[in-house]
């Protein structure tokens, strides 16, 4: 009832922020953000602009950055409002993106914003890698849970453990390149070695894991935390685990497209992003948002998470991610023959 | 006098002259086949390009300086393809790359620190040259200086080439090429199975005297009407790790070739049973009467009298259902787990890690073998002869107590798999939690909260599926009728022809991908369809032409061409004639190429996969996603929702069917 009562309220201010302004600026925001979001999102910054019209162009992480690269000679969007930061310095080193630093950055977290002289990006929230656990099906097959990453390469989990193949998920990216981070370049691809064997499948997507999890299918999945809430939520039997090593992150970040149309309507909707509100409305999915303090512990969400977030070096990510790809495909996608 | 005669003026030569109707007939044929040219050769064309566009690191395109401690440069320029050529770093492999590699330039300094004082100079020797500062794009010639704690970050971008280095570089990846084994794997294994599964089913329908053969025969049909995900979804409930019969298994997994195989088997029945059974369906009885007076045992007229007839319809179906497997998606994705086949590969690479130019080296070499067997299925079928002359008596099947009830518990078993497949996934999509909360609830029909569209993506698949059908109908009847009735122009008739077969070769995910590079280039001036739902139905309409032209054609070959003589002395235009008697006597024809082209578009999935846009997002596409994203419930749910669009499409076709038989056709029977 809530989100149909919801519903109508954005359509109607939907209906009459068209109706008031005609001649109004559009922008053509392209975004990774789940999509029960959007239109809450767009409603809370039409509150303050109602002259710039937001399109959504919406579709999963992979799927939006092939989408940009492949328009880089013929850029559609002006802004990209939710996307992961991995994908953003790909874009920025194609030379994609127009560099703004939006009014209010300075009380952003610095782990939030570009590096650059002007910062291309700026952080929105982060999206925590975590262990989803259930608990049901794990007493059936008599296991304990683990407590760190190195506890799941234990034989006692073998076949028991679903991850994201980093070739086609984000999720699954951000798991591989925060080991390499963590346990050192040798030590990570070691770490790999021995959790392949547990491994039951590398799945194509992030969230999938922590559903199987959810659905007793295998019993721990490799995911983030934020989909671990929402099935807990949605009443699986799930424990979500931060493991003791650290976890890896990535954010949901927001940049204006070089060569927009409409600099000064992107500008205005980048400085939005970065306000108190706008971060108390990423808090209400994400436990973590790059404004510190503003956070509100957000239901179900594992205790210790912030803590465990890892001094993340995007640059790394991004400028070694062909080859940890190219690396891990060789090492696990060609020799994992299937088991049966 | 003789002189004369021989003086006379040469007479004009003798030249047929272009009616008005000949030209616009011609006119008409023009206008289709520059449609297939510009939707399927110049696209598929311009991705066979695209997948020599190789990118690779040049060594050459940069220049260096490095400074003394003090920071002061003596002017020494280097490149690092000299120091390389000196240190052997890297080897000439390695430098193939992606467009997304990255390669960085410390390797080159064996004594390089980056706590030294010493400065670096950087720069590129041609304008197009490309490196990054961290993720800082630097185009243009000028040096820049950087400190040694900079310097190491400092990655060369690959230059694009044109050349074979893609498929080098896909040959030598064990983990890329292993796919083409574990495809031709499970497509040589799918088909044995279903061939034979669908050969018996054939026979007991047209061989026995056994009951229900009508019930069947429907059933036998129903997996047409669903995605050929949908078989995958049912299989992870009945033999997933929570499944309900996975002790059949014997601890086996299903996620993986047992797996795609069974999904296959189920998808690809229905094709192998028509062609199977048109085979079967006509045979000539003096065979058997000739064997049975020769005292040939049963055993030994099966070999030499029924196999034989049917060799054709076997070879035929065997290469169908080989094709389907091969170029088939949406299946291997929802249960392949680690088991790697060609067209999941294609979408790996472009969708998860942006290389298009892979993903156009793999789409190259999946239309290998699915041209093969389109090409050898076209040989073996124009080698059918008619099996039954004026003389031929038909085959009546006697009763036979014990073989009957033989082929009617083998089909009950055959209709159980197919049906159980179908109950199986409307149970699990009517189910609140599985396997924690088994009551039933609705809310795996809330599409709205999950990926993949929502209820939208159904009503713009219904959509889709009408305008296809209106408009593939239109284009592809009146395609047919004017290159088998237009007189003359014979070597543009021929050529047509030959554009007409070609959809038939490409796999969906190839054709899909090639519409990616052909129109999403800004150039094009068909850019504006990108997007759209008019590129759903361009692709739609293009991909499942050809077997909607072959059954036009075989229409129309019916039809006397004695009618546009007649048509011709009586002053009448042929678009009237083929408005008031062609389009009529077709009707049902036309109809069937309407519903043929109608369940497609509502069940395809590998060639819209990459086309659809966040506004045409489609019912088969939620349910990739929604399984994707681990909803797999509401993925059966949307599945089914397809499943009943289409048989109830399907009725009202058959309701259709018979009032216009009744009306139009009234002329067949005297």
């Amino acid at each position: 009832m809530k989100t149909k009562a919801k519903l109508i309220a954005s359509t109607i201010a939907g209906l009459m922020a068209a109706t008031i302004a005609q001649a109004d600026t559009e922008l053509t925001v392209y975004t990774a953000v789940e999509a029960e979001d959007l239109a809450r999102y767009a409603e809370t910054f039409n509150a303050h602009h109602p002259d710039i019209k937001i399109n959504w162009v919406r579709d999963s992480t992979g799927v939006v950055t092939a989408k940009l690269l492949a328009e880089r000679d013929n850029p559609q969007a002006d802004v990209v409002w939710g996307l992961a930061a991995t994908s953003l310095l790909l874009l920025k080193s194609e030379g994609m993106l127009e560099a703004y630093a939006p009014a209010g950055v300075e009380m952003l977290d610095p782990k939030f914003v570009d590096k650059g002289e002007t910062p291309t990006w700026v952080g929105m929230d982060a999206w925590v890698a975590s262990v989803c656990y259930n608990t049901v099906e794990a007493e059936k097959a008599g296991l304990t849970p683990p407590t760190s990453w190195k506890d799941l390469t234990d034989p006692m989990y073998k076949g028991h453990v679903i991850m994201p193949n980093p070739n086609s998920s984000g999720t699954g990216f951000l798991d591989v390149s925060s080991w390499l981070q963590m346990f050192g370049e040798d030590g990570g691809w070691e770490y790999m070695d021995a959790l392949h064997e547990n491994i039951a499948r590398y799945t194509h997507s992030g969230s999938k894991p922590c559903k199987l999890a959810a659905s007793g299918e295998i019993p721990i999945g490799v995911s983030f935390a934020f989909r671990g809430a929402k099935s807990k939520a949605d009443g699986a039997p799930l424990e979500i685990i931060v493991p003791s090593e650290g976890v890896g992150w990535d954010m949901e970040a927001t940049a204006i497209v070089a060569g927009t149309d409409d600099l000064e309507a992107a500008q205005k909707l980048v400085d939005f992003t970065v306000t108190k509100e706008a971060m108390e409305m990423y808090n209400t999915g994400y436990a973590v948002v790059a404004m510190p303090g503003v956070a509100k512990p957000v239901e179900h969400f594992p205790e210790g998470l912030l803590e465990a977030m890892i001094a993340n070096d995007f640059e790394f990510a991004a400028n070694n991610r062909a080859s940890i790809l190219k690396e891990w495909q060789s090492r696990y996608d060609g020799k994992s023959e299937p088991k049966g | 006098m003789a002189e004369i005669s021989s003086t006379l003026p040469d007479g004009p030569t003798i030249k047929g002259r272009l009616s008005q109707d000949d030209i616009i007939m011609r006119f008409g044929m023009v206008m289709i086949a520059v449609y297939l040219v510009a939707t399927m050769v110049l696209p598929m064309w311009t991705m066979l390009s695209k997948s020599f566009s190789t990118y690779h690191f040049d060594l050459a395109g940069y220049e260096l300086q490095v400074s003394d401690d003090d920071g002061a440069f003596d002017g020494t320029i280097l490149t690092p393809a000299a120091l390389n050529t000196e240190l052997g770093v890297v080897e000439p492999d390695d430098l193939t790359a992606g467009s997304d590699s990255r390669m960085g330039l410390t390797q080159f300094f064996p004594d390089f620190s980056f706590r030294s004082p010493v400065m670096y100079r950087v720069r590129n020797t041609s304008d197009t040259g490309r490196f990054l500062v961290g993720s800082e794009l630097k185009t243009g010639t000028d040096w820049l200086e950087l400190d040694s704690n900079t310097f190491r970050r400092v990655q060369m971008r690959p230059v694009k080439s044109t050349g074979l280095g893609n498929f080098v570089n896909y040959f030598s990846t064990p983990a890329l090429f292993n796919s083409i084994k574990n495809s031709l794997f499970i497509a040589v294994i799918s088909t044995v199975i279903t061939v034979s599964l669908a050969f018996w089913f054939a026979y007991g329908l047209n061989r026995s005297c056994m009951r229900y053969k009508g019930f069947f025969r429907l059933v036998a049909m129903a997996p047409i009407l669903v995605p050929s995900l949908l078989p995958g979804i049912a299989l992870v409930y009945l033999f997933g790790n929570q499944g309900m019969l996975k002790e059949l298994l014997f601890g086996a997994s299903i996620y993986g070739p047992i797996g795609i195989v069974i999904g296959s088997v189920f998808f690809t029945f229905p094709h192998a049973f028509i062609i199977i059974s048109t085979a079967l369906a006509i045979s000539d009885a003096r065979l058997y009467e000739a064997a049975v007076s020769l005292r040939s045992t049963p055993w030994r007229t099966f070999w030499t009298v029924t196999i034989p007839g049917a060799r054709y319809g076997l070879i035929s179906a065997a290469f169908v259902v080989f094709n389907l497997v091969i170029t088939d998606f949406g299946l291997p994705k929802v249960i392949g787990g680690q088991f790697n086949v060609l067209a999941v590969d294609i979408y790996k690479q472009v969708i998860g890690q942006q290389n298009f130019e892979m993903g156009a080296v793999v789409s190259v070499v999946l239309v290998v073998p699915a041209i093969l067997a389109f090409a050898i299925d076209r040989m073996v079928q124009s080698k059918q002869v008619a099996l039954l002359s004026a003389r031929s008596v038909p085959y009546q099947p006697a009763p036979n107590r014990k073989t009957d009830n033989i082929f009617l518990v083998y089909s009950i078993a055959v209709a159980t798999f197919i049906l159980g497949i179908l109950v199986i996934c409307q149970y699990a999509a009517l189910i609140k939690f599985w396997p924690y909360d088994l009551s039933f609830s609705l809310r795996n029909y809330e599409f709205d909260r999950m990926d993949g569209g929502g209820w939208g993506s159904y009503f713009n698949s219904i959509q889709l599926a009408f305008l296809t059908a209106i408009i593939g109908t239109c284009v592809i009847f009146f395609g047919a009728y004017l290159v088998e009735k237009s007189n003359g122009f014979k070597t543009g008739r021929a050529l047509f022809q030959m554009f007409a077969m070609l959809p038939m070769a490409i796999p969906g995910m190839v054709l899909g991908l090639a519409y990616i590079f052909f129109f999403n280039n800004p150039d094009n001036p068909l850019n504006f369809v990108y997007g759209t739902m008019a590129i759903l139905v361009i692709c739609t309409v293009t991909h499942f032409y050809t077997v909607s032209h072959l059954t036009a054609v075989t229409a129309l070959k019916q039809m006397d061409r004695e009618f546009e003589s007649v048509a011709a002395s009586l002053k009448q235009p042929t678009l009237k004639l083929f408005r008031r008697v062609t389009v009529p006597v077709c009707m049902p024809a036309i109809l069937d190429i309407s519903i043929y082209l109608f369940v497609n578009a509502m069940t395809t999935v590998s060639a819209v996969v990459f086309l659809y846009s966040p506004t045409t997002t489609l019912a088969s596409i939620a349910v990739l996603n929604m399984d994707d994203a681990g909803d797999i419930a509401p993925a059966a749910a949307m599945g089914m929702m397809i499943f009943y669009t289409n048989a109830g499409a399907r009725i009202i076709h058959l309701i259709l069917t018979r009032k216009l038989l009744g009306r139009t056709q009234a002329w067949r029977a005297r």
